[in-house]
């Protein structure tokens, strides 16, 4: 091809010696310094081989004189996050946790990372909503919500953490919330649960109410859910009288609750959780809009028993 | 003159591959376009350094410098106008603006950017009199680039390198004030605890000052710069060019060749001066090309020697390419105000006006009052203990303005629902709601809204105004979700 080769006229620049229909490339000589730059970058190139890991070998990649490595800085900026988070984890572990709202800046941070903490720990039974498995839906009933102003222990904050630190029935633990809804089958006749379920569902206004179901319920089930159905938060028994259900709210559903009842678990978190990540999970339980406000009387649940009994 | 000979019996094969650079050494000149050059680099330089530390009052919630880029917490401020990020388009409007106003310029007066305004010319130019106010003129400098290395060339090139040095670091030094309190950082800075970034970005931008203002020069307008190749294809042939007049100049000759053959040659006495006194070292006579960035410094230097031999100025002028071939066939040249109005740069004025106007009036019009509304979707609605329906939502306002303002919270349509909030209990909800939200920023805020048992789902509204003088509102619809909806 050399010998097409030619100088072109108007840039007197020597052409590369081809030619496409017409059209020739300029040989354009380079600048020098170009040349430098590029020798710069093999340089470069060499120190970064040196001082970082790059070379792939059977096991791995070399490690570089400086011991560079993503998971090391990974570890690095995680130890940052936590020790920059020292502080407030002091803090919340000092303050009572019914103290808490005093804080909002404390507060707001707990309700943060107790949502961090719910997303781990608690979203399997209760939905990553903590809507629990709701009424309406279809899915496996008995997963409370904890969105709703509706509790069956108690709804202050200071209720809520011991929830999340004793659990509910868990065997061989003597603080844990503990309660048992006794069977009726076979112990009560088949009209009598008619009568007795008419009862409960008067207490909406879904059903005539009777004198035999009135004195069934007086017999049974007053002891526990209160002569008016209203529950009773010292042994987790719900109230009949709104228009939340646990387990379903229809006349069927609240048949097989009484003859063949259903007793829900919850584990213990506070042998696998710290104390600090317990109160923030109360905050975040305590701020999707049912907490309630703690009342000093309202913790001695010795004075309620004695007084419904 | 630099142009290889057409036969090259037996090239050096590096040479042929790369090209030494040939120094420039552009001889001072005085003249019309050279002093609108220093004015122009006057101004530009002035802009560039004083700006970040003029003041500006925003009453005690922001802060007080007239042209800030608040990065850390996202704000914008230029004299009475702050931008938030939502607001980028300001930004990019005036992003647009300068691209097009760059259309304009190029169409009607070629590469005026690249001669008097692009930051490359202006520091470029800058240097170029650092090297004459230590080195002396051009031909000292040739005699000193050539003079083998000594104790003299040492001192002249290290005192000359730390002016360089001192230019760059001011260079530098000034950008990062754009980016926080230029007086609170220039303390920080000396004192050595300002952020890490600052000083990172001043080392750079030093190193990129110095090196490319110092040593690279006409390389960066060059080899680097993607400018002069499209401006290249947005100028035509109404555009106006640094232009030799070859018709006129044409034979070139010296006084004297030319005392003997008066009708044999042209105006051009072949001195040289146009290629001395150019920036990029190129010869203005070889035609148009892409290291003419028209900074006009030839003609300024053309029309000195015109004057001194008594020939007419103008041998090397702004000229379009189409009044050239009128001027040749010995006709007038247009006006030049008909050169510059024409269709072309017309509607590009028109465009670009367009989009000024339409940014001030949204400037002008835009409220500093902004809700927006985030429906909970998991759940989507619950239902309360009395049978009431609860729904929840994330709602953002935006105070805009710099000093703290209570908003009025009220629903708009579901005519028996009440409000209440993260903070504002339920016993105390109603359909409107006060909520206060600092200076300058944007608060969210847990809203519940509960209606009776049995209302039908529905669309309505948040409505938020701001209390006190001058209120402003804004809403944002919503829909309230009911259970029996959901089954659907």
């Amino acid at each position: 091809m050399m010998e097409n080769k030619r100088v072109d006229e108007p840039t007197g620049t020597e052409t590369v010696g081809h030619e496409w229909d017409g059209i020739e490339e300029l040989d354009t000589p380079m600048p020098r310094w170009w040349l430098w730059t590029f020798g710069l970058c093999g340089i470069f190139a060499i120190v970064y081989v040196v001082l970082y890991p790059a070379l792939p070998m059977i096991e791995r990649a070399t490690a570089g004189t400086l011991g560079w490595s993503s998971r090391g800085q990974l570890a690095q900026e995680m130890d940052a996050a936590d020790q920059a988070r020292t502080t407030f984890n002091e803090q919340l572990a000092r303050v009572p946790i019914e103290r808490l709202p005093d804080d909002s800046a404390l507060m707001q941070q707990a309700v943060a990372g107790g949502r961090a903490a719910f997303l781990v720990n608690c979203v399997q039974c209760h939905g990553s909503g903590a809507a629990g498995s709701m009424a309406s839906s279809n899915l496996a009933k008995g997963y409370p919500n904890l969105n709703d102003d509706d509790w069956l222990w108690g709804g202050d904050l200071k209720a809520i953490e011991y929830t999340l630190i004793h659990g509910i029935r868990q065997q061989g633990h003597n603080e844990t919330r503990f309660s048992m809804m006794p069977a009726f089958e076979g112990v009560l006749q088949d009209a009598e649960v008619d009568r007795l379920v008419d009862h409960i569902l008067s207490l909406t206004d879904q059903a005539q109410p009777s004198a035999e179901g009135a004195s069934l319920f007086a017999t049974n089930c007053a002891f526990c859910h209160g002569a008016d159905g209203g529950g009773d938060r010292t042994m987790g028994a719900p109230n009949l009288a709104d228009a939340i259900w646990l387990y379903g709210g229809t006349r069927a559903e609240i048949e097989r609750q009484i003859l063949r009842p259903r007793n829900g678990m919850m584990p213990r978190w506070g042998e696998r959780l710290d104390p600090v990540t317990i109160k923030m999970l109360a905050a975040y339980v305590h701020s999707l809009g049912g907490g309630e406000d703690f009342v000093e009387v309202a913790a001695d649940p010795a004075i309620e028993v004695d007084e419904s009994s | 003159m630099n142009r290889p000979d057409p036969i090259r019996p037996n090239p050096d094969a590096e040479d042929a591959l790369f090209e030494k650079r040939t120094q420039v050494h552009p001889q001072r000149i005085d003249g019309n376009f050279r002093r609108l050059k220093w004015a122009v680099m006057i101004v530009t330089l002035a802009i560039y350094y004083i700006t970040p530390w003029l003041r500006w009052d925003r009453g005690p919630y922001a802060p007080d410098q007239a042209v800030l880029v608040d990065l850390a917490n996202r704000r914008f401020y230029m004299f009475g106008i702050e931008i938030w990020p939502h607001e980028f388009y300001f930004v990019a409007g005036l992003l647009i603006m300068a691209g097009i106003g760059l259309f304009l310029v190029t169409s009607a007066v070629g590469r005026a950017w690249c001669g008097y305004a692009c930051p490359q010319t202006v520091w470029t130019d800058l240097f170029q009199h650092v090297d004459r106010f230590v080195d002396g003129d051009r031909n000292a400098r040739m005699r000193l680039d050539r003079a083998p290395w000594g104790a003299g060339k040492i001192a002249r090139r290290g005192s000359k390198w730390m002016i360089y040095l001192v230019i760059s670091f001011w260079t530098g030094g000034a950008w990062i004030m754009y980016f926080a309190d230029a007086p609170t950082l220039t303390v920080d800075f000396w004192s050595g605890t300002a952020a890490p970034v600052a000083y990172i970005t001043v080392a750079i931008l030093t190193l990129t000052t110095f090196v490319l203002g110092g040593f690279l020069r006409e390389q960066v307008c060059i080899y680097m710069c993607p400018w002069p190749r499209i401006q290249s294809a947005m100028l035509d042939e109404k555009s106006l060019l640094v232009t030799y007049k070859d018709w006129r100049g044409e034979k070139r000759g010296s006084l004297k060749k030319a005392a003997k053959a008066p009708e044999e040659f042209g105006d051009c006495i072949d001195c040289n001066q146009c290629v001395a006194v150019c920036p990029t070292g190129i010869d203005i006579r070889e035609g148009p090309q892409i290291g003419c960035i028209t900074c006009a410094l030839c003609i300024d230097a053309c029309n000195r020697v015109m004057d001194e031999v008594g020939r007419p100025r103008g041998l090397i002028d702004y000229a379009t390419l189409e009044d050239c071939e009128r001027e040749a066939a010995g006709a007038a040249p247009k006006p030049v105000w008909k050169t510059l109005l024409r269709p072309r740069t017309l509607v590009y004025t028109g465009i670009w006006s367009a989009i000024g106007l339409a940014m001030l009036f949204a400037l002008g019009t835009r409220t500093h009052t902004d809700l927006s509304v985030a429906a909970d979707r998991n759940p989507p609605f619950m239902l309360m203990s009395d049978g009431s329906v609860r729904n929840a939502f994330t709602l953002k306002i935006r105070n805009m303005e710099s000093r703290p303002r209570d908003f009025t919270l009220a629903l708009d349509g579901l005519d028996d629902a009440l409000m209440w909030t993260g903070t504002v209990p339920r016993d105390q909800a109603a359909r409107s709601l006060t909520v206060s939200v600092d200076a300058d920023q944007t608060r969210a805020i847990r809203a519940y809204v509960a209606a009776a048992p049995g209302t039908p789902a529905q669309g309505f509204a948040f409505l938020i105004t701001s209390q006190g003088e001058q209120a402003e509102t804004d809403r944002s619809d919503a829909r309230f979700v009911t259970p029996e909806e959901a089954a659907q």
